[in-house]
């Protein structure tokens, strides 16, 4: 069972979360018409064997998106962070204790 | 090499057995060939086979870095079907179901292939409407299919849950009787042996290190036996295909990988002489019986992305649910083995079969959870694609750059999440 340690909730075990994909995609901004650089952001994929940055969505928690490295060989799970800026500041401020 | 037959069974009988020939060669690499396919699977196999047989190209070598069949090959479930719905899809599963339909015969080699039957339960109307239209969309491609009411799935498959007290609550049946099951090595071994025969080298334990280039141009392999040269590389390696293409210099692909668990039981009397399947909801699930009387069943992937070939507990507990669901008789079977393979999952759940962007170097895969039942008609299409340096009209769709013209192949309209096929 892989456990994933949420900022907000403590360690849960994976089936709470959703998975949400390939976390080190960058999508264009909004008002960029290059086909090609949309293209590349919403189809194609490094899906590397090892080390990979992926979402995952605490559905059946705090509902928070966090960015989460996990190996794709080994499903060893390292640094997790929430995938909003503003809130991996606001942890970090609060030094919030997990449960 | 001799044929298989009646005579050959009892002359080797009566000499107790000791005169059977090896089923294939062990050659050690030449320095070139015409063509290496990369990945001993089912449709490597295939692929250097009608490579051989049809076109004629017989100085061929298949790679494989472990054994035969030890990947996906051996770890699908073995079911057979063509009833697709989406143009790219439809002609092209049909020409796989064909092709199985004589494939014992052909490869002089019994794959088991069993039409027993592929019935898809519904439960709610939406779901039955839904099935109704792939049913007319099927008809009208000439592939064969039934829609059969509760009582007739009832009389069909006595012992599923009709009672009022299912949570699922089956409406009637969407069956495609063509369908079925076939032996996974038999096919595997059924193809190296045909092959084998018409002259094609069968390397194992080689691994593909890296890609030979001269002048900006891929002209061979290097291995763990040494470098090959080759005019044409094809690469038939689903599961592991984005490592292989980043090696090739192919650049990101429109897949990720994805873990399948299988799951099969100690073996029972006869019990279930079709395949069941159905989707309901976020559950999936489909269910046969072996030959050897083990109930081979699956449902859906682990949904992240991984290349570790072992499974975690959350689907067995969800597989085991959805066998509860439809078949209640089986609550107190145990289960022997499980076991996951690694999936290609496409942005749109339908495979590759096309040429790449380097010249001389051709690419099979993306198969999702469907690529057992292509098997014959994967190797077909892709020796076509790789001896006339074009696509067959059936693969002509399943190109990799289908998603930049917005020509998709989504059979479930999930959109491109590879996870969601």
């Amino acid at each position: 069972m892989l456990r994933i340690d949420c900022p907000f909730c403590g360690k849960r075990d994976y089936d709470e979360f959703t998975y949400e994909g390939d976390a080190s995609v960058v999508y264009p901004a909004i008002d960029n018409h290059d086909e090609e650089a949309w293209y590349r952001a919403v189809f194609l994929r490094k899906n590397p064997r090892g080390p990979h940055l992926e979402y995952w969505y605490h559905a059946q928690g705090c509902r928070m998106w966090l960015k989460v490295e996990r190996d794709t060989l080994t499903h060893e799970i390292g640094k997790i962070e929430p995938a909003h800026d503003g809130y991996v500041k606001m942890v970090k401020a609060s030094g919030a204790k997990k449960s | 090499m001799s044929r298989y037959s009646v005579f050959s069974i009892l002359k080797n009988g009566l000499r107790g057995n000791q005169g059977w020939e090896k089923a294939w060669g062990t050659p050690q690499p030449k320095p070139s060939y015409d063509v290496i396919i990369i990945g001993g699977g089912g449709h490597g196999l295939a692929t250097a086979y009608y490579l051989a047989k049809i076109h004629g190209i017989t100085n061929v070598a298949v790679i494989e870095k472990g054994w035969l069949g030890g990947g996906n090959a051996g770890r699908n479930t073995t079911i057979v079907r063509s009833n697709y719905f989406q143009e790219g899809n439809t002609a092209f599963y049909e020409k796989s179901l064909q092709l199985w339909e004589g494939l014992s015969q052909e490869l002089n080699y019994n794959v088991m292939f069993s039409q027993r039957g592929h019935l898809n339960l519904f439960f709610t109307p939406g779901q039955r409407d839904s099935q109704a239209r792939q049913y007319n969309t099927m008809r009208l491609n000439g592939i064969d299919g039934q829609m059969l009411s509760r009582d007739e799935v009832q009389k069909f498959v006595p012992h599923l849950n009709y009672g009022s007290d299912a949570r699922l609550e089956i409406l009637g049946g969407f069956f495609q009787p063509r369908a079925g099951t076939a032996r996974h090595d038999a096919v595997n071994w059924g193809y190296a042996r045909a092959a084998s025969k018409l002259g094609v080298d069968i390397i194992q334990n080689c691994e593909v290190t890296g890609f030979i280039e001269k002048a900006g141009e891929v002209i061979g392999v290097e291995t763990s036996q040494g470098e090959i040269l080759a005019d044409k590389i094809g690469m038939a390696v689903a599961g592991h295909t984005s490592v292989l293409a980043e090696k090739a210099g192919l650049g990101d692909l429109p897949i990720e990988s994805h873990k399948l668990q299988a799951f099969v039981s100690e073996p029972l009397k006869p019990l279930l002489d079709t395949v069941v399947v159905y989707g309901a909801g976020h559950g999936h699930f489909y269910i046969s019986q072996s030959d050897k009387g083990g109930m081979v069943f699956g449902g859906n992937i682990d949904a992240y992305n991984s290349y570790a070939q072992k499974g975690n507990l959350p689907i067995y507990s969800d597989v085991a649910s959805c066998a509860m669901n439809v078949m209640p008789s089986l609550g107190r079977v145990k289960l022997l083995r499980q076991w996951a393979g690694i999936m290609d999952m496409s942005m749109d759940g339908s495979p590759f079969i096309c040429k790449t962007d380097r010249k001389g170097v051709y690419l099979n895969a993306g198969w999702c959870y469907g690529g057992f039942k292509a098997t014959p008609a994967s190797g077909w299409c892709f020796a076509h694609t790789i001896a006339n340096d074009e696509p067959h009209e059936i693969n002509r769709l399943l190109t990799l750059n289908r998603f930049k013209y917005g020509r998709h192949i989504d059979e479930s309209g999930s959109g491109p999440v590879p996870n969601r096929h």
